[in-house]
């Protein structure tokens, strides 16, 4: 998981506006500074992809991404993502063009019940951005911190190394 | 079409229950194994794989209705006690507050037998006590700490083994102890006397948690007297059937909905507490109201599997076992019933003499739920590990020793002959890939000086049959596409695939053409997703529905074409005779004002004979003789489940199985603190479920014969089977490696080097 983004100066005690991008646009939401970027995600936003599963940081279902790296939205306060980009599953297909990786997902059948899966695909679409030529090992450390209860993991590695290819091309 | 009334005997989870259901019309003659199918049998990646990549699959937990409010459940921090005043008046006074609920001004609610759902007597920590409804679940969360409880506590017992003792608290009037299973056969007595070799050994399962990854909830609304409820369920009927006994209010009024849910592993059975406190507080406020467990809560009050206490004495005379006597414990907590762990015992092998018993046990602790094989895991656990103890003794293979009581040709049970047991190819196949003739009695060298391999193997028995009543309607569209509506759930198998594959091969369509509905209690009724039973209850009854639709299609397309129906056939959406194709939507479009609905239903299983799923697992491991730690190279799973609809499907399921099978053997434990009875890692940091790291490589194989006596369809269920061998082979590779036993699960490094120093 990359870091944390920084705390900004401005604080409540009462709700604050905080703007910042979705998935390539940009929002404005009121939230009490304590709000957690998924609960602003799913509630505010109504983008339900990141899912709530441990709500402590230790299960990965809520994994998106700020500025491109990834984050437990569980763990990162929607105040601290002003004028940041935040990216979730739901922008990842462009023009009904699944992404390499959600594509990899559905040919390698790297999900059963699917609620883990939008932080499995974010974690590995990160992973492939900074490295399209990820070996097992780099996949493993990619996504061990995103638990599957289902025990979809040897297709998750086969579907991300899988992608790699395709973004490679 | 007639109607009859059929009455049949069927199978779940080790029971045996009547069933009586009505079925239409005649049966289908089962495919045969060499039939040509070419959408059945093939890889088929899932249906709904756009909407679980993208975000767009709609969880109970991403309902968000207009004016929803949210609810918090207070919870007993004592095991035992009496609630003897309630004060929510500070609550109340708390700004967006719009409800509370608890044992004093609920109204009754009829709960699993109980008359309310707020218990005036608590029994675990975790118990219901209050909830409140507020406008958002931090609101609702901070009030429920400003209600003032006062509790009686009382004496409690927070352990299995503390419980089964005689000077142990009484929690039940009858007694903590309760015989749930027995069975007789031959003379054991006479056995173990005339026995060449005992072995008598204790072996211990610890409380593994379900942990699915979407927690157990509910969101109700009301638009008059109509109620619908969205549920994380594996049965919406059964849901259904909660809220009707606690409500009261006929079936016509309720409507339950389950669309996509994130994993259930038998936990999630029907209505739950937080299914009528949601329905309870949207009647009374007039507000929809979502109540979903927080993973605490889930661990505490949303089910578990037993933890057990078993003993297995076994006999051998000469190269045979002649006798066992399996007991078995099993931790109920507050639960009604417990499963079976001595099923396997009394059916997997052809042993002459057995005693076994089964024992309830009564604990101040969350009522157990169904998991994932109940009772079978652990029960494998214990006996296939002293399968491998009386071999160790009796200097023998353990795999030669079980070849020997295969008894490929009757259930032990019932003297039923199987309807197909390839149990033996399983083990032949399982042989070859692990490469068995590795393995030494003694373990071998690993890849450094302080680590030892070694080589396990168990077997697997489970149900799997299926069984009536499920049916299911196929809608044909004028424009060719279909729409399959049947009243099961996907709980994560790939149930919508997979009955898109068997609609679109008897239909004549692809499976793009059809879209599966689910989930849903207005369309036809479907037994729960639970016990392996879904593919062979519904399916058949799918595979009906098709062939009406089609026959009806061809009616049509006779009548059109002027042609004689037999010189007509479906492939691919088209209707083709003599050389002539012509699109279906041509001829549906040409009936516009019609539709064509196929309706199925599921016929009775065979009278006389015994439907069963076999398998192996075997494994490879290494163990740190320093650190204890258990590293597992590599498992070779093989299962006999008759046909494989979805082989891309059924291979994720068997690696799944595998997975939360490691789970249970190598790290997985509730641990609850004694003086307070509190679970101490009802958390997923605390609670070690497997991560990818913890994933060997995994060889799945499948016999893939079908079963042909079983149903039209020839398969059999898939869900379990693939936990149930898993622990046990993992406890005799981890024997064979070191030399010596760890009879207790999980298979902690603590453990092994505990072992390791008594040697």
């Amino acid at each position: 998981m990359g870091a944390v983004p920084k705390a900004p100066q401005f604080i409540g005690p009462g709700a604050v506006d905080v703007a910042f991008e979705v998935n390539g646009g940009g929002v404005s939401v009121h939230v009490p500074p304590h709000r957690t970027l998924l609960d602003t995600l799913r509630e505010s936003l109504g983008l339900t992809g990141a899912k709530r599963v441990c709500d402590e940081g230790t299960c990965g279902a809520c994994t998106v991404l700020v500025d491109g790296e990834p984050v437990y939205s569980c763990m990162t306060l929607a105040i601290a993502c002003a004028g940041r980009a935040v990216e979730t599953v739901e922008g990842l297909s462009k023009e009904n063009e699944l992404h390499p990786v959600q594509a990899a997902f559905i040919e390698h059948d790297a999900f059963q019940c699917g609620f883990c899966t939008p932080g499995q695909i974010m974690s590995c679409v990160a992973l492939l951005r900074h490295n399209a030529s990820p070996t097992s090992e780099d996949v493993l450390r990619a996504v061990s911190g995103n638990l599957c209860r289902c025990g979809a993991y040897p297709n998750i590695v086969a579907a991300a190394l899988s992608a790699a290819k395709k973004v490679r091309r | 079409m007639s109607i009859k009334v059929v009455r049949t005997k069927a199978e779940f989870e080790g029971t045996i229950t009547e069933e009586t259901a009505l079925v239409e019309g005649t049966d289908l003659r089962p495919w045969a194994a060499d039939e040509g199918l070419t959408i059945v049998g093939k890889r088929q990646t899932r249906v709904d794989g756009v909407a679980r990549v993208t975000g767009r699959a709609r969880y109970t937990q991403d309902v968000y209705l207009p004016g929803m409010l949210h609810v918090r459940v207070l919870r007993s921090p004592y095991p035992r006690a009496r609630v003897r005043r309630v004060d929510a008046s500070r609550a109340l006074a708390l700004a967006g507050v719009r409800g509370v609920l608890h044992r004093f001004n609920a109204p009754k609610a009829a709960f699993r037998g109980e008359e309310t759902i707020f218990r005036d007597e608590v029994r675990f920590v975790g118990d219901e006590v209050a909830a409140i409804a507020a406008d958002s679940e931090e609101i609702a969360a901070d009030a429920i700490r400003l209600i003032d409880v006062d509790y009686e506590v009382l004496p409690f017992v927070p352990d299995l083994e503390e419980a089964m003792r005689d000077d142990a608290t009484r929690l039940d009037e009858k007694g903590n102890v309760t015989e749930s299973g027995r069975l007789d056969r031959g003379d054991t007595k006479r056995a173990f006397a005339g026995a060449s070799a005992v072995v008598e050994a204790t072996y211990r399962t610890s409380t593994q948690l379900h942990n699915s990854l979407e927690t157990h909830g509910a969101v109700a609304r009301w638009d008059g007297d109509e109620l619908t409820v969205w549920e994380s369920t594996q049965h919406v009927f059964g849901v259904r059937e909660g809220l009707r006994a606690a409500l009261k209010i006929p079936y016509s009024d309720i409507r339950v909905l389950c669309d996509y849910m994130g994993g259930g592993f038998g936990s999630k059975g029907g209505a739950g507490k937080y299914s009528i406190i949601a329905a309870l507080f949207a009647r009374q406020l007039g507000s929809p109201v979502r109540c979903v467990l927080t993973r605490d809560e889930e661990n505490l009050a949303a089910g578990n599997r037993s933890a057990t206490y078993q003993t297995v004495k076994i006999a051998a005379r000469g190269k045979k076992i002649s006798a066992i006597e399996h007991l078995s414990w099993s931790n109920a907590g507050q639960g009604r019933w417990v499963a079976d762990p001595t099923g396997p015992t009394n059916g997997l092998y052809d042993i002459p003499n057995l005693r076994t018993r089964s024992y309830k046990v009564v604990t101040s602790l969350g009522a157990l739920a169904s998991f994932r094989a109940p009772g079978y895991v652990e029960g494998t656990f214990a006996l296939d590990q002293a399968i491998d103890e009386l071999a160790d003794r009796i200097g023998e293979d353990p795999l030669a020793l079980r070849r020997r009581h295969m008894g490929l040709r009757s259930d032990p049970v019932t003297g039923l002959r199987y309807s197909l047991k390839r149990l033996e190819a399983c083990y032949d196949v399982g042989e070859k890939e692990i490469g068995w003739q590795h393995r030494r009695p003694e373990g071998t060298r690993g890849s450094a000086p302080h680590r030892r391999r070694g080589y396990g193997m168990a077997s697997q028995l489970w149900g799997g049959s299926g069984l009536p009543p499920a049916y299911a309607t196929i809608h044909l569209n004028p424009d060719g596409t279909a729409v399959l509506r049947c009243g099961t759930q996907d709980i994560g198998t790939g149930t919508r695939t997979v009955l898109a594959q068997l609609a679109a091969e008897e239909l004549g369509l692809t499976v793009a053409d059809i879209r599966v509905e689910l989930g849903d209690t207005n369309s036809q009724y479907a037994p729960i997703s639970a016990g392996s039973l879904t593919v062979a209850s519904v399916g058949p009854a799918v595979r009906l529905a098709a062939k009406d639709a089609r026959m009806q299609l061809l009616a049509a397309a006779s009548g059109l074409l002027e042609v004689g129906p037999s010189e007509l056939r479906i492939e691919r959406g088209v209707v083709i005779s003599k050389g002539q194709r012509t699109p279906i939507a041509e001829i549906l479009g040409q009936i516009q004002n019609f539709t064509v609905i196929g309706k199925g239903s599921r016929f009775p299983n065979p009278e006389g004979v015994s439907l069963k799923t076999f398998g192996a697992h075997f494994a490879q491991v290494e163990v740190d003789t320093r650190t204890g730690e258990v590293f597992v190279e590599h498992v070779v799973a093989v299962h006999d489940i008759g046909r494989v609809i979805n082989p891309l499907t059924a291979a994720s399921q068997v690696e799944g199985g595998v997975i939360q099978g490691l789970g249970f053997v190598l790290s997985e434990e509730r641990i609850v603190d004694r003086p307070t009875g509190r679970v101490v890692n009802g958390n997923l940091e605390g609670y070690k479920v497997p991560t990818i790291r913890d994933v060997p490589k995994i060889t799945v194989r499948f016999i893939d014969d079908p079963d042909t006596k079983a149903n039209n369809i020839g398969a059999k269920g898939l869900g379990e089977p693939p936990i149930i061998p898993l622990p046990a082979a993992i406890a005799n590779a981890v024997a064979n490696a070191i030399g010596v036993r760890v009879r207790t699960a999980p298979i902690t490094r603590q453990r092994v080097l505990d072992a390791l120093s008594l040697q």
